[in-house]
């Protein structure tokens, strides 16, 4: 037997498995990992009671690398093996780690059944914009005329955006992140770990070999504070290296449009205030693209019953209505019965 | 031996009168909206009540609403029952009861000659004749004289019988079945006391629909009583001599279900059921819902993968996960269960079995997954395949499957089929209390963990679910190395993993009991081989056979993958082997391949079951001719 050992609170390091990391030299996945770990251990979580599952391609090797239990599956079926985990166990803190082309594509099924069920999970897409396992298709959320092998003249496809999806399909937390931004990536994760019920969470990953500076549009660091907006709950709506620029209703046309503070008479009373139980607007700051900032942080929260809640609920009231311990052998005997007799 | 059965009601003794039959076949045959299925259910429980030995065939449209008396909404439910052992549903109807035209043209060619044709004249308008696809109306051009045709007028005496409870025409001709059932019950004295509490208790919210229900029966029974009609006469068929206990009908799709639960608890795992729906699956998706009190989760995932996977997600967690599905349906958890196979875990997938390809016909039974069940995947990936013979053996199959999932830690494949899930038969209640239970141990112990250390006498890998302390593990698709459990792409290693994968399946014909002769020697001159819902009239046709002198032995099998180890050697001691399969010749193909024995096929994919007289003359055939 196992003495249980008190342990101190286990380190960002703890969280990393023996296996040595097999992605590419300069890959996204390297920094969000480094994320991970820092959550976990600022969360105090144990490594026994959490879970990482994970589908098929190049994020979906991320278990292996943690030291806490993992389960790779099959291609974009993760969100239903996690879902049985849940059903089968509640109390397990069980991450879901997905690719666009796993999560959106082959499995695209499956996520929205776990969003719009609300499975108390956390679920990271790792959005390159590509697919990198199969060596550089194009993936459901490349640009439209996104050049790859199998599309030498270009995608004729129109990609789909994860968090407009995850908003549609009924997910109570929505939020973004973006692999290298290692003080705020962390946060966003907590943020995805406190919430009870399913956590989508989209993080914008630089696939160094077949889409390089897929992002660079709004990550890089010249462009970076003028292209991203940090959202934060009951704050004004600003961005930019001054805080000088924000987001206002435009209301004749229904949309958000980018203002700057002090200029054509806007104060900060026009700038709208970021709510996350607002879906509408969190559905507006999800579809905000170049030129518009991009919405990087918690997009929308609003809880709701968790669905293993739900089902052990009705579990736990058919068993307290029992006045003995459930009996097969009463089951069987119900209804009408005979005796034979030699 | 005699046998006495008691009822739980008292019989009313009027069979001075009547004539003696040991055993008797009725088909009751109308529209999908007339409740044919509802008048056999009812039907078979007052016989079984009486005592007699029964096997039912409930044959329905897939349509839940086909147009009515159309030929292709015709819905019909076949009892034969008696004073003798009962083995299938019969191969004729003795008597068909006929609710419509429509319901004529489709079954009137099983009845037997001679046999007891009763129809509703209230349903034989014009317009019913046309709908049913009748030029001239049959009733009267002569092509019924080889039966005995009785005419009644049942839709006004339904009609003239409920009255009084003030129902809407269209209520009231709903009765119908009910009347019909009252007169069968006077034909086979029959209890009905059995059907207005079922009927009382059903419409407890709607009493005037009980009170209709109820003076149909007895006003149908009333009739048979009264009316002097040739042909309506009243019949006994005494108590069968059957092996004593408690008994009740059972269908196989309620029998499976509640096996599943006795294995579960047997094992001491929480049970989480993920299905889609599917027809004819679907039953035991419904049952287990209703049985939330045994630790039951049941899951209705968004597709047959996503339920698949749950299955194997709930099995990681330490629960037994459990999958249900059809052959089509199976098709697509095909993935999922070969991730099973690879990371070793413990799942149930059942397959009701239906006629294919693709969607085929989903109502009707077929046993063509064989193939599927034992080869049908990609790779080399054994998993261990069982099939329930009846209704009632779902139940000690179900438990099984449970056992040999947990036990070597594999996916279970468990056939069944259309014909099973809807059948009905009475059943020897089991004792729970008297089943081995089978605990699954999990592993804890930290010292020289790594997740695919294995039991050396079954082969099995430990169970360490997340939770455990110290023994954090990563497992999944990817080969692992036979030592580590970490990912391994070393030629040898995995030729080794896939060789004790293969043995660790193989092993299990060493936990199985050997293969027993059913009836008839060991040895000889024929044995008639069969697996599944197959069993009923082969074990009738051989012993026909046997009474003619015929040297014919039947052996049916529980475990189809791996088979029993001493099967072999049996079959060799046979000069034939005759395989009846409702498919194209699978199990013969098994036999053929992995014993080299010269067994041959009878096939039947009619979508129904086989007649007994079909194996018998292949039996007879075999031998005399």
């Amino acid at each position: 037997m196992n003495a249980p050992t008190k342990i101190d609170k286990l380190q960002p390091k703890d969280f990393a498995s023996d296996q040595e990391l097999r992605w590419c030299p300069g890959c996204g996945d390297y920094a969000i990992i480094k994320s991970v770990h820092k959550a976990l251990a600022d969360l105090g979580a144990t490594r026994e009671n959490t879970v990482f599952v994970s589908g098929i391609g190049c994020a979906a090797r991320f278990p292996y690398y943690m030291s806490t239990y993992g389960f790779h599956t099959i291609h974009g079926r993760a969100p239903a093996i996690a879902s049985g985990i849940k059903l089968a166990n509640p109390e397990l803190d069980v991450w879901i780690v997905s690719g666009d082309g796993d999560a959106l594509s082959i499995g695209g099924n499956h996520l929205l059944h776990l969003l719009r069920r609300n499975v108390d999970v956390n679920f990271l897409l790792f959005n390159n914009e590509i697919y990198g396992l199969t060596k550089g298709q194009y993936s459901p959320t490349s640009r439209l005329g996104t050049k790859s092998p199998s599309t030498p003249l270009g995608s004729v496809e129109l990609p789909v955006s994860a968090t407009v999806f995850a908003l549609g399909v009924g997910a109570r937390f929505v939020a973004r992140g973006i692999d290298t931004q290692q003080q705020r990536l962390p946060e966003v994760l907590k943020r995805a770990h406190a919430h009870r019920g399913a956590s989508f969470v989209e993080i914008f990953q630089n696939c160094i070999v077949y889409n390089d500076g897929a992002f660079d549009g709004f990550t890089a660091k010249p462009v970076a504070d003028e292209a991203q907006i940090h959202l934060e709950h009951g704050k004004p709506l600003l961005y930019g290296k001054d805080r000088k620029r924000g987001l206002r209703l435009d209301l004749r046309r229904l949309r958000l449009e980018a203002v700057t503070l002090g200029e054509a008479g806007v104060g900060e009373a026009d700038i709208l205030v970021h709510d996350e139980t607002n879906r509408t607007l969190a559905g507006m700051l999800a579809a905000l693209e170049p030129p518009m900032p991009v919405a990087i942080g918690v997009l929308y929260c609003d809880p709701a019953p968790t669905y293993e809640a739900a089902v052990q609920r009705q579990v736990d009231e058919v068993r307290a209505k029992q006045s003995r311990a459930p009996d097969l052998d009463a089951l069987m005997r119900r209804g009408h019965t005979w005796t034979v007799t030699a | 031996m005699s046998a006495r059965a008691q009822s739980t009601a008292e019989r009313i003794d009027t069979t001075a009168e009547r004539r003696r039959l040991e055993s008797v076949v009725v088909r009751f045959a109308g529209d999908s909206g007339d409740g044919m299925q509802l008048t056999g259910t009812r039907f078979t429980e007052a016989v079984a009540l009486a005592g007699n030995d029964l096997a039912t065939f409930p044959d329905f449209p897939a349509e839940i609403r086909a147009p009515t008396g159309t030929t292709y909404g015709v819905s019909a439910f076949q009892i034969n029952f008696g004073a003798r052992e009962i083995r299938t549903s019969g191969d004729q109807p003795d008597v068909l009861v006929a609710m419509n035209p429509a319901a004529l043209k489709v079954n009137v060619r099983d009845l037997r000659d001679g046999g007891l044709l009763v129809v509703d004249t209230g349903s034989f308008k014009d317009r019913d004749l046309k709908k049913a696809g009748y030029e001239q109306n049959p009733l009267t051009d002569g092509s019924l004289k080889r039966y005995q045709v009785v005419e009644i007028d049942i839709s006004k005496l339904t009609l003239e019988a409920v009255k009084a409870t003030g129902l809407s025409q269209r209520d009231a001709l709903r009765c119908k079945n009910m009347w019909t059932l009252g007169l069968v019950y006077w034909m086979y004295d029959r209890d009905r006391k059995a059907t207005v509490d079922w009927l009382t208790q059903r419409f407890a919210k709607r009493p005037e629909l009980a009170a209709a229900n109820i003076a149909a029966v007895n006003a149908g029974h009333a009739f048979g009583e009264t009316a002097e009609l040739p042909g309506i006469q009243g019949f006994y068929v005494p108590p069968a001599s059957i092996s004593p206990g408690l008994y009740r009908t059972v269908t196989g799709a309620e029998a499976l279900s509640w096996g599943l639960v006795a294995g579960t608890q047997l094992a001491g795992l929480k049970m989480v059921f993920c299905s889609y729906p599917i027809t004819p699956a679907s039953s035991v998706l419904h049952a287990l819902a209703g049985m939330k009190q045994f630790d039951v989760l049941t899951f209705q995932a968004e597709d047959e993968i996503a339920a698949a996977c749950a299955a194997i997600g709930a099995s990681y967690a330490g629960a037994l996960g459990i999958t249900s599905s059809s052959g089509p349906g199976v098709a697509l958890k095909t993935e999922a269960i070969g991730l099973a196979i690879g990371v070793e875990l413990p799942l149930v997938v059942v397959n009701s079995q239906r006629a294919g390809p693709s969607t085929g016909m989903p109502t009707k039974t077929e046993q063509s997954d064989l193939f599927q069940s034992v080869w049908g995947r990609n790779a080399d990936s054994p998993v261990a395949v069982l099939a329930a013979r009846s209704a009632g053996d779902c139940f000690e199959v179900a438990v099984e499957a449970v056992r040999l999932a947990t036990r070597f830690m594999t996916p279970v494949i468990l056939l069944t089929d259309g014909y099973l899930a809807n059948a009905a038969e009475p059943w020897r209640i089991p004792e729970f209390a008297k089943l081995q239970p089978f605990p699954v141990r999990f592993h804890t112990d930290t010292a020289g963990f790594q997740p695919f250390l294995r039991d050396e006498t079954t082969l099995a890998r430990i169970w360490a679910k997340p939770g455990t302390p110290g023994l954090e593990h990563r497992i999944g698709g990817l080969e692992k190395d036979y030592n580590t459990g970490h990912i391994s792409y070393d030629p040898d290693n995995h030729q080794k993993m896939t060789e004790v994968r293969a043995a660790k399946i193989r092993n299990i014909a060493n936990d199985i009991p050997p293969q027993i002769v059913d009836q008839g020697r060991p040895m000889g001159r024929m044995a008639v081989v069969g697996w599944g819902s197959t069993y009923g009239p082969i074990s009738r046709a051989v012993s026909n056979a046997r009474k003619r002198g015929l040297d014919v032995s039947h052996i049916h099998l529980r475990y189809l993958w791996p088979m029993p180890r001493n099967l072999g050697e049996l079959l060799r001691g046979y000069e034939q082997v005759l395989v009846p399969e409702m498919n194209m010749g699978q199990l013969k193909a098994i036999l053929r391949a992995e014993y080299l024995v010269p067994a041959a096929g009878l096939n039947k994919v009619s979508g129904q079951p086989f007649k007994i007289a079909q194996i018998e003359q292949a039996i007879v055939a075999g031998l005399e001719g």
